[in-house]
């Protein structure tokens, strides 16, 4: 039996997409053929820009979002949930092991709650508690291993400021004891001093609470830092996934090298050239045949034009490409 | 600004409704505004007990028509006394006063005001409907009460004049200030439901719903309203008993004022739907009844609470508008509206003045309503742009 | 407190002087000093970078420059913003402030979109801009922005002069904000977190079109950001703000090898660098405080290791010479002076 705590097969995400009433329906490929495994206690970490499909991979593999072709399993101890054909009843267990921080830390907590009653909804909705008592109790121990104080939770969000209510936020997705949590986003709307503070902190508890993460950031740096393997998406498809220190140290998707180059860098001496990507990034709703990124790319030939790259192992290492050119360049 | 510890702690541990009511009691204007429509609201719901007189015609005083108004006074050149009184008048006609009937002074002769007399009979509570259909007629006979809380030993006291016939203007005014609230807050509810259902149904599911019920709201709202008061009311036959046309009017202006409240309803879900707070529930599989009673419904309630109030001055002055061109409430029920109806003569601009009194309670009742409304909207949502 | 000029280009007269800028903010909740006795200046084609987090007052200060801020800011007495000679804080009619408003001072803010009027074409807002500021007539305005378009790297400049806001992709938004910003040829140019919003890779095209700009037409460019790797690589010094006051300032290469202010060495320890991922992220202890609870004496004792009782928390530490170039507002840090 592998270890693998989420396996995506082949999974793609379509949205339809109809301008007004009178125009023709399109459809928006948000995430196309994605394979991706996700081990289990790993930092996974999944980086791209606007338009990569990350954010709607995320959303799918928690059964936010739908899924359009493809599986996508979460491997728990006693089960196996498919959750393309998800039943209620299997919909409402899933709840419990896998949950989402969410971004924004002003938006994400209701401003009409109390701490605690923020902390104890998601044991109230999914009955995970049975008695008042058990329910505070759970919530002062989540509480206290994200390093709120008592007090706290007799406050409402107002009285936090972003780091703390991001740290609100991290103990209610973990107050049902998940297994699996999606970060997404989660250090964007911090400032730095405090970003590293959720970081460490996030680390702390993987230790702690044997969690698995998925880690999405448009943030390279902050990727590096904190996750072992990182997957590379562009315009819904994954480009290159690697541990973290050999993609870092040695990209080898040409997309992954231009977006490595553009990282400013913070020693002034290091004037880093950021290799110049032509042209725009591609519309969803009408992606380029072939390889997508085949527009851009510096290495482009006629192949790439025509046939679809696959998510290849490099000399049998844990560092996959995806590149039809990938032992030319 | 040092602020104790212990004011922070309220800050921190106080919910939205405190923090939007102590906003609330800050604004000076808003608290005025707020009293005085406190008291007015007061003063109508006590209208029986604060009219010495009957406000229909059988409260009529024969001896006092087209009456300018009386204040009653502490001091006259016999005396201070303890007791309020007024002067008689005669009436009095002369060539003098080229053959108009007047009211002459008598200064010795006084009359005292008396407190809690016992005077007209008024009922409490009580409730009579009288809709076509004998099944429907409804009746509670209340409490009869006859005490009011000022009268005079003798004659009649007018604070507000009187009118042709001899209606006491003051007594009057009480009770329109009651029909005007009591019509508003019929019409304000029946829209609110109104709203409620058709805005909360588009807001909540969206799509071609939303699209349908966005439809159905500009058709409505783009009928023009005079015209369609006037068609409405015409049909109204006089045979109506005043409470039915009461209803009729109070159910006229709901129906007409629901579509702006019903996209503000609307745009209030929408906005609050996505909300991330409300994703983070749905993931923790949350019933759509769970998100509805938990999140979304305390989430507008500030804002619905806002828009009522705002939306109280236009059924006022619809109602104030349809009555006084005959189409809205009738004789013997008097609202502002009607009262202004009699104030439309020039004979009245030149010489009865005191006809335009309730005009002033009008303007006071609207100008306090909206001053709390906007004094409610930015303590509920002080981040708005200002 | 006064910046001390910086002694190698002294011979070239600055282009904008700030002197003792102090902003506060009538709120509901009371009066909050956003600048706190704030000085600094700046040469033609130098790069001033300025970093700092939320509450720092590093936006307000460049909105000051423009007067930009809402209507309940106030400027204090004795405070100064020097431009061409000219005090622009006392600057109140609509024709003083023309001058500087897009005339010798522009400015390209974070969200594009937000520069630009949604319904009506970019091309045609670029034109309005030129013709308020310059004597020129319609066509030779056309003109202008046209090669402006194109020296910012929009390919088919005709086109998109005439195509509307929304049907640009952010980095091209971005570079046509920074073409129309640039067309009245400006002195200064002040830039509020232009590429924060943008994705990486983009970030790195319109970081290198500042600079070659900079470069071309030898403007002052005023750059506020708090990524202090856009910082190392575009700006030729750096002043780091933190509630209102600059704690440390100099050139970019000597603060950031050789960081003296404890939030800035803070701030360089919690940033995650990609060439360095060994080092475990260090957080700045606590949080920043509010704005309406100013800690007494030195502003940032309150999360200082090097806190001293007594000391830190009465006195009010002054923007002193470190060493040539490099100052540091600290009262822990041996100063040469």
């Amino acid at each position: 039996m592998n270890n693998n705590l989420i396996s995506v097969k082949d999974v793609s995400v379509e949205f339809d997409y109809q301008e007004n009433f009178f125009s023709k329906k399109q459809k928006i490929q948000a995430v196309k053929n994605v394979n991706l495994n996700i081990k289990k206690g790993s930092f996974m970490g999944l980086v791209g820009e606007s338009g990569s499909g990350k954010t709607t991979l995320g959303r799918a593999i928690l059964a936010a979002n739908h899924i359009s072709s493809g599986q996508v399993i979460f491997h728990d101890e006693q089960n196996d949930y498919d959750l393309a054909n998800i039943s209620k009843k299997d919909l409402k267990d899933y709840r419990k092991k896998a949950q989402l921080i969410f971004q924004d830390p002003y938006a994400a907590l209701s401003p009409r709650m109390t701490v605690r009653d923020i902390l104890a909804e998601p044991l109230e909705v999914m009955k995970i508690t049975k008695t008042r008592e058990e329910t505070d109790e759970r919530v002062r121990v989540i509480a206290s291993k994200c390093r709120l104080n008592l007090e706290h939770l007799r406050r409402y969000p107002h009285a936090f400021s972003g780091g703390q209510r991001q740290r609100i936020s991290i103990a209610r997705a973990l107050v049902s004891n998940p297994q699996f949590i999606v970060a997404d986003e989660s250090v964007a709307a911090l400032d730095v001093s405090i970003q590293a503070d959720i970081l460490n902190l996030l680390k702390a508890l993987q230790k702690d609470l044997n969690l698995t993460y998925l880690f999405i950031s448009h943030d390279l740096s902050v990727v590096a830092h904190t996750c072992d393997e990182v997957a590379v998406m562009y315009l819904g498809r994954i480009v290159e996934h690697a541990p973290t220190r050999e993609l870092f140290s040695n990209p080898k998707h040409p997309y992954t090298k231009a977006l490595l180059s553009s990282i400013p860098s913070i020693d002034p001496d290091k004037q880093n050239k950021a290799i110049e990507l032509k042209g725009e990034i591609p519309s969803s709703m009408n992606p380029p045949s072939g390889c997508v990124f085949h527009t851009r790319c510096q290495y482009v030939n006629e192949n790439c034009k025509k046939t679809v790259p696959q998510l290849e192992k490099l000399n049998g290492s844990d560092h996959q490409v995806s590149c039809l050119r990938i032992n030319e360049i | 600004m040092a602020v104790s510890s212990q004011q922070k702690e309220a800050y921190f541990t106080a919910t939205q409704m405190q923090l939007v009511t102590t906003r609330f009691f800050a604004n000076r204007a808003a608290m005025i505004a707020g009293s005085i429509l406190l008291f007015m609201i007061v003063i109508s719901l006590f209208a029986d007990f604060l009219s010495p007189y009957d406000p229909t015609i059988a409260g009529r005083d024969k001896e006092y028509e087209n009456g300018s108004p009386q204040m009653p006074m502490f001091w006259d050149h016999n005396g201070f006394s303890f007791r309020p009184f007024l002067h008689s008048k005669t009436k009095y006609r002369g060539a003098d006063t080229n053959f108009r009937w007047v009211y002459k002074v008598d200064t010795e002769k006084r009359r005292y005001i008396t407190f809690f007399p016992k005077g007209w009979e008024y009922k409490v509570f009580a409730f009579k409907v009288n809709l076509p259909g004998k099944n429907l007629d409804f009746k509670i006979s209340g409490f009869a009460f006859d005490r009011h809380l000022f009268g005079i030993d003798s004659g009649g006291i007018h604070l507000f004049g009187t009118d042709k016939p001899g209606k006491d203007l003051f007594s009057r005014t009480l009770s329109a200030i009651y029909i005007s609230l009591a019509v508003g807050t019929l019409g304000v509810f029946i829209s609110f439901v109104l709203s409620l259902i058709i805005g909360g149904i588009a807001g909540y599911y969206g799509g071609w719903i939303d699209g349908v019920c966005q439809m159905f709201t500009d058709a409505v709202r783009t009928i023009p309203p005079i015209p369609l008061f006037m068609c409405l009311a015409a049909f109204a036959p006089d045979t109506w008993s005043s409470e039915l046309r009461f209803f009729f009017i109070a159910s006229l202006l709901g129906f007409i004022g629901w579509p702006t409240l019903a996209r503000r309803v609307r745009t209030h879900l929408l906005t609050e739907r996505s909300q991330e707070y409300i994703l983070a529930a749905k993931l923790c599989g949350a019933s759509p009844t769970h998100i509805i009673i938990r999140h979304l419904l305390p989430s507008f309630t500030s804002y619905i609470i806002v828009d009522l109030v705002i939306s109280f001055p236009y059924m006022l002055l619809s109602e104030t508008a349809l009555s006084f061109i005959g189409l809205g409430l009738r004789e013997p029920v008097n609202s502002l509206g009607v009262l202004l109806q009699s104030a439309t003569k020039a004979d009245v601009l030149l010489n009865y003045q005191w006809y335009f009194l309730p005009v002033l309670f009008l303007m006071i009742l609207i100008l306090s309503f909206v001053f709390v409304g906007d004094g409610l909207r930015d303590a509920a949502d002080p981040h708005r742009n200002k | 407190m006064r910046l001390i000029l910086i002694e190698t280009n002294s011979y070239m007269t600055n282009l904008l002087e700030i002197k003792n800028l102090n902003v506060e903010f009538d709120t509901d909740e009371g009066r909050i000093l956003a600048v706190n006795n704030l000085s600094l200046s700046l040469k033609e084609g130098e790069v001033l970078g300025i970093v700092g987090e939320s509450g720092s007052g590093k936006s307000v200060t460049a909105k000051s420059i423009m007067q930009l801020n809402p209507g309940n800011t106030h400027y204090k007495d004795g405070g100064e913003i020097i431009i061409d000679d000219e005090n622009a804080l006392k600057f109140n009619s609509t024709k003083d402030l023309k001058k500087i408003r897009g005339g010798k001072v522009s400015m390209i803010f974070q969200e594009p979109m937000a520069s630009f009027a949604p319904a009506i074409k970019i091309g045609h807002q670029m034109v309005e801009q030129l013709l308020l500021h310059k004597s020129i007539d319609k066509k030779e305005a056309k003109n202008i922005s046209i090669d402006m378009l194109n020296r910012v790297g929009i390919a088919d400049a005709d086109k998109r002069f005439n195509q509307y806001a929304f049907e640009l992709s952010g980095g091209m938004r971005q570079r046509a904000m920074i073409a129309m910003a640039l067309s009245t040829m400006p002195k200064l140019l002040l830039a509020d977190e232009p590429t924060t919003a943008l994705d990486v890779t983009i970030q790195a095209q319109v970081l290198d079109l500042i600079k070659s700009i900079v470069k071309e037409y030898k403007m002052g460019v005023i750059f506020i950001t708090h990524d202090l790797g856009v910082i190392a690589q575009t700006a030729d010094y750096v002043a780091v703000m933190y509630l209102g006051c600059i704690v440390e300032s100099g050139p970019v290469r000597e603060i950031i090898k050789n960081p003296k202010h404890p939030y800035t060495i803070g701030l360089l320890e919690a940033l995650p660098d990609v060439n360095n991922l060994d080092v475990p992220l260090k957080p700045v202890p606590g949080n920043i405080p509010s704005p309406l609870e100013r800690p007494s004496g030195c502003v940032f004792h309150t999360r200082c290791n090097l806190y001293e009782e007594g000391k830190c928390n009465i006195e009010f530490p002054e923007l002193k010479n470190y060493s040539v170039n490099h100052q540091v507002a600290c009262l822990k840090v041996n100063n040469n002076e």
